[in-house]
Parts: C-alpha cells; structure tokens; sequence
C-alpha cells in the first residue's frame, strides 16, 4: 500500500514533464537542446579578424562609419554603402537586386552579425569583411570609383581620420586621378603605368580603406528577438511568458524546423547559418543567370591580392587555416549559394539570391517541393508537409524578427 | 492483485513515457560504432584518432591526432594519410579539405582542417600509405 502511493507520487510529480509542461512548453529533451543552439545566448564573443589588425580599433570603426554613409565615395556623389545597406531595413534594401549606379545582379545581403561570416558574398568569393568591403567602389554598377580614386577621395575628406589610424596617405604625386585595375581602357592604362612602389601605396591605402569599414560593420550585433526570450524562458525552466510565449502554430512550426523539415541541416547555429555553400536548386531570374558560383569563386579567391594570405593581409603566415583548407573543388560546389541567416528573415522579403521567390510562403513551398537544380545537383529531398505544417514554418520563421 | 496490476501499468507508461519524452526520435536506439581506435579494414595497422580538443563543436575548425601503429602496437613513421568523410545520411562530404600537417613522432600525425557544419552522424575516412601497404578505415563521430 505504501508502495502503490510512493507510485501515485510519483506519477504525479512526472505528470507535468511528461505532459510538457513546466517551462518546457511540450519540447523533447532533444528539440530543446536545438533551441538552445539556435539561440543568440550559443553566440560566443565577435571572432578576432586576423587579417585585419585595426578590427577592433575605435578610431577605426568611427572612421569605418563615416566612410559607410559617404555618398562623395562614388562616381556620381550619390551612392554610400549605406544606399544598398541601409540601416533602417537591416542593413539591405528589400529589392530582389541592388540598385546604385546600375542594377547589379545579385540580392543585396544584410549585416547584422557579419563580423561571424566565413566567407562573403553569396559565392564566398572573399574571406574577409574587410576584402569584401573593397569591391563595390570599384564596381561599375556599384560605387564605380577607380582605386585611386577612392584613396584620392579618402585624402580630401577623411584624411584626418586616416592618417590618425593608419598613417600617413600615399604622397599625390603617386595618386593619378582615376587608375585601377578594373576601370576603363585609360584607368587601367593609368594603372598599369604605375612603378611598383606607388601601386603597393595606392593598394596599400585602399586595403586600409575596407579595414576601418569593416571595424564599423563588426560593431553591428545580430538583434534579440521573441525566438531568443522564448529560448531564453527554456533555458531557465520557466514557461514563456508575454510575447516570449509561443502559439500553438508558432511551436508547431519550430519543431518542423527542428526536426523533419530538415532546415538544420543549413540553418544551424546562433546565426541560422553553417557557413558553407548549398546547391538547392532555385530557378534563375533570367537577368540575372547564376553561374558556377561557389566552384568559380575559389580560383577568383586564391587568386585575390586582398586575401588572407595576400601582401595587404595583417595575418600571421600560417593563420589562415580558413582559407588553407576551404574545399577546392566537388560537384557540391556548382552553382551552390552561401547559406544566408534567417534572423529577421520575414521582414526581408523578397528572397533568395537575386530575390526570385516573393513570399516566405513560396520559399517553404520551394522547399518542400525540392525542384530539379538548373544546373548542377540541388542537395535539397523534397519534403511532405501539411498546408498547416507550412503556415507552421513560416510562423516559426517570423519570431526570428 | 488488482493494485499489483495497476501499479505495473502504471509504472509501464511512466518507463514508456519518459523513453518517448527524452529520444521521441528514437535516435538514441540506433548503434553507431563509435570506436575511437580500431584496426583498418585489411588490418595492416591500428589507427586511434583523439579531437586536439573536447567537445567537439560544430561550426568550429579544428584539429586531430592520429596515432598510427602496426597490429604488434609498434608505431609507424612515414606515413602518407589522406583525409575525406561526410554524413552518410545526407549524401555530402566534408565542408572543408583537411590534411595531415605535421608528424609529432612515434606514430602520431596532426590532421588539421576539420570543420563538422552540423549535427548528426558524420564519419572520417583515412587512407594511409606506409612501409606495410595501403589500407583504409573509417571512423563514426556522432555530434
């Protein structure tokens, strides 16, 4: 008798935990432990920039912010890297393609949290925040400055700030008006009659020019959302209270997320992002065809002077274990996009990249339907879901805003 | 009698319960050869493999020692080894190319480059190439 009540006790003291109650909102020890992981509490500290030594400098980042907002740093005085990364829409556009000089052909990435990134632009073609910085002033439909001209411009109103982080500027005599490597037909004659020396200055100065914007784009922090209060609620064993408290169809569609929809596999970790490269077979927008992307990007990268290992680089030899062991090469790699993070991903649209799919709607539905890859092999298994289980998904999706 | 039956119900879907609560995947059940040590496939050599640092995380890049021995337990020096593996499951390799870096002597190789980019089973495949022939073995890690 005393037994069968030791029992009762005991059934009813598990009662809750098997019931899922008691700040464990009906999750498996399992789904609660991929919460964890997703949650922005998993994120460690801003990573070291190796190749970059003013990362973390002050004067850099105030230098780095000013030059972000600087629409004098383009050919027509009216385009910053604020125009595309605008502060306000988290720091992209919501435009399928970037638009400043002309329409480029990619969707503009936001910044919250880069400073964590492996690789950049969607097919990794840079390694570093502050090599990627450097490529929209040089590009035509971008900035389209030359690279003397953008250290020109950086003499005339940021000089202070410059020489006060890195020193003294290239002397004018070794800065010609407009000479770069991918100008036109007389800039890259004025480039290529540079002497050695004045190109090293000029590259010199340039580099250091994506190094201070890249130490002003580190001080961008991903942002809290009810997805991390929510998660946050779970980690303390308590039950999600005010807008951290899941509805029925939110917690519905986390654990899809979680589990059989099979988004972990990309979208894992605090950011919702594994870093890496993934074919999964999204239709062109015929302005805008993809290329090789990933598998041609790595050649392009080995290649570029402003890489981690390149003569602009502030790493140690041997520090780039990240560029060193990249994967070279594998049909994986064709026509395979950087997975980009879905925090804040709802008020984002439109998606993908060249913002060929309109809605969170049909990106799920993309998804699930796993469509044959234009080109290469999409790793994507179609996925069975509910007209329920996708309203889920994306309902999980929006408390990542 | 009766009682006896009931509590034995009871505690029966308590066990059940708690099973389902903590593995409702069943994942847990599957057996996974998660040998850190073991012969390679045609048994030239014992390979052991122990991470440079525990826990093994995802999304981080690091290191391995493989300490390579003949079957009697002498180590074996000059060896060439090549690195690949994946996730079985998913049909993908590794997300990065290791490579063995360094020999740290008697027997023990440095394999550097290894990035898991999630959770689940992965496996590790080495080829080694040394004075006994070539032989293979594949190792499971479970993260």
């Amino acid at each position: 008798m005393a037994s069968l009540n030791t029992l009762a006790r005991v059934l009813v003291a598990a009662a809750p935990a098997l019931l899922g109650g008691c700040g464990e909102d009906g999750l498996s020890l399992a789904e609660r432990e991929a919460v964890a992981s997703l949650s922005l509490a998993a994120l460690g500290a801003v990573p070291p920039s190796i190749s970059n030594k003013v990362a973390d400098d002050p004067g850099a980042a105030t230098l780095g912010e000013a030059l972000f907002f600087d629409t004098r740093l383009s050919a027509n005085g009216a385009v910053a890297c604020a125009t595309c990364h605008d502060p306000q829409r988290q720091f992209q556009d919501d435009l399928p393609r970037a638009q400043a000089l002309g329409t480029g052909p990619r969707r503009t990435m936001p910044l919250a949290g880069a400073a964590w990134n492996l690789f950049f632009f969607w097919d990794g073609r840079k390694d570093s925040l502050w090599s990627q910085a450097l490529e929209p002033l040089e590009n035509p439909l971008e900035h389209g400055l030359t690279r003397s001209g953008v250290v020109g411009l950086v003499a005339r109103h940021h000089r202070a700030g410059y020489e006060a982080v890195f020193g003294p500027l290239p002397a004018p005599a070794v800065l010609p008006t407009a000479a770069g490597p991918f100008g036109t037909g007389s800039e890259r004659a004025a480039w290529a009659g540079l002497d050695e020396t004045a190109r090293r200055a000029v590259n010199g100065a340039f580099a250091n020019v994506g190094k201070a914007i890249a130490a002003f784009e580190r001080t961008i922090p991903p942002v809290k959302t009810r997805f991390d209060r929510y998660a946050a609620a779970l980690a303390r064993g308590e039950p999600p209270e005010g807008d951290a408290a899941f509805s029925d169809l939110e917690r519905e569609g986390l654990r899809l997320f979680v589990g059989s929809a099979n988004c972990l596999e990309c979208h894992n970790g605090p950011r919702f992002t594994d870093d890496h490269f993934h074919n999964t077979g999204v239709a062109d927008d015929p302005q805008a065809p993809a290329g090789r992307e990933r598998a041609g990007a790595i050649a392009r990268l080995l290649a570029d002077p402003f890489n981690c290992q390149g003569d602009f680089s502030d790493a140690a030899e041997g520090d780039c274990a990240e560029l060193r062991f990249m994967l070279r090469d594998g049909p994986e790699l064709e026509r395979a996009f950087k997975t980009p993070s879905l925090r804040g991903v709802a008020q984002r649209a439109p998606y993908m990249h060249a913002g060929q799919i309109a809605t969170l709607e049909a990106v799920v539905e993309h998804y699930a339907n796993a469509p044959t890859s234009p080109a290469g092999a999409s790793e994507l298994r179609p996925v069975r879901l509910t007209e329920r289980g996708k309203a889920a998904l994306v309902a999980f999706l929006k408390t990542l805003n | 009698m009766s009682r006896f039956l009931v509590a034995l119900v009871a505690a029966a879907v308590l066990a059940l319960g708690v099973i389902y609560f903590y593995d409702p995947g069943g994942a847990g059940s599957e057996t996974l050869d998660l040998a850190r040590s073991k012969p390679s496939v045609n048994g030239l050599y014992i390979v052991a493999i122990a991470p440079e640092a525990e826990p093994v995380e995802t999304g981080v890049l690091h290191g391995w020692v493989l300490t390579l021995t003949a079957p009697d337990g002498a180590p074996v020096e000059d060896a060439q080894i090549e690195v690949g593996g994946g996730m079985p499951d998913h049909g993908h390799g590794l997300p990065t190319s290791p490579e063995m870096t360094t020999y740290l002597g008697e027997g023990r190789y440095r394999i550097e480059g290894v990035r898991f980019n999630m959770g689940g089973w992965w496996v590790l495949d080495f080829t080694v190439r040394a004075g006994p022939g070539e032989d293979t073995v594949r190792f499971n890690i479970r993260l």
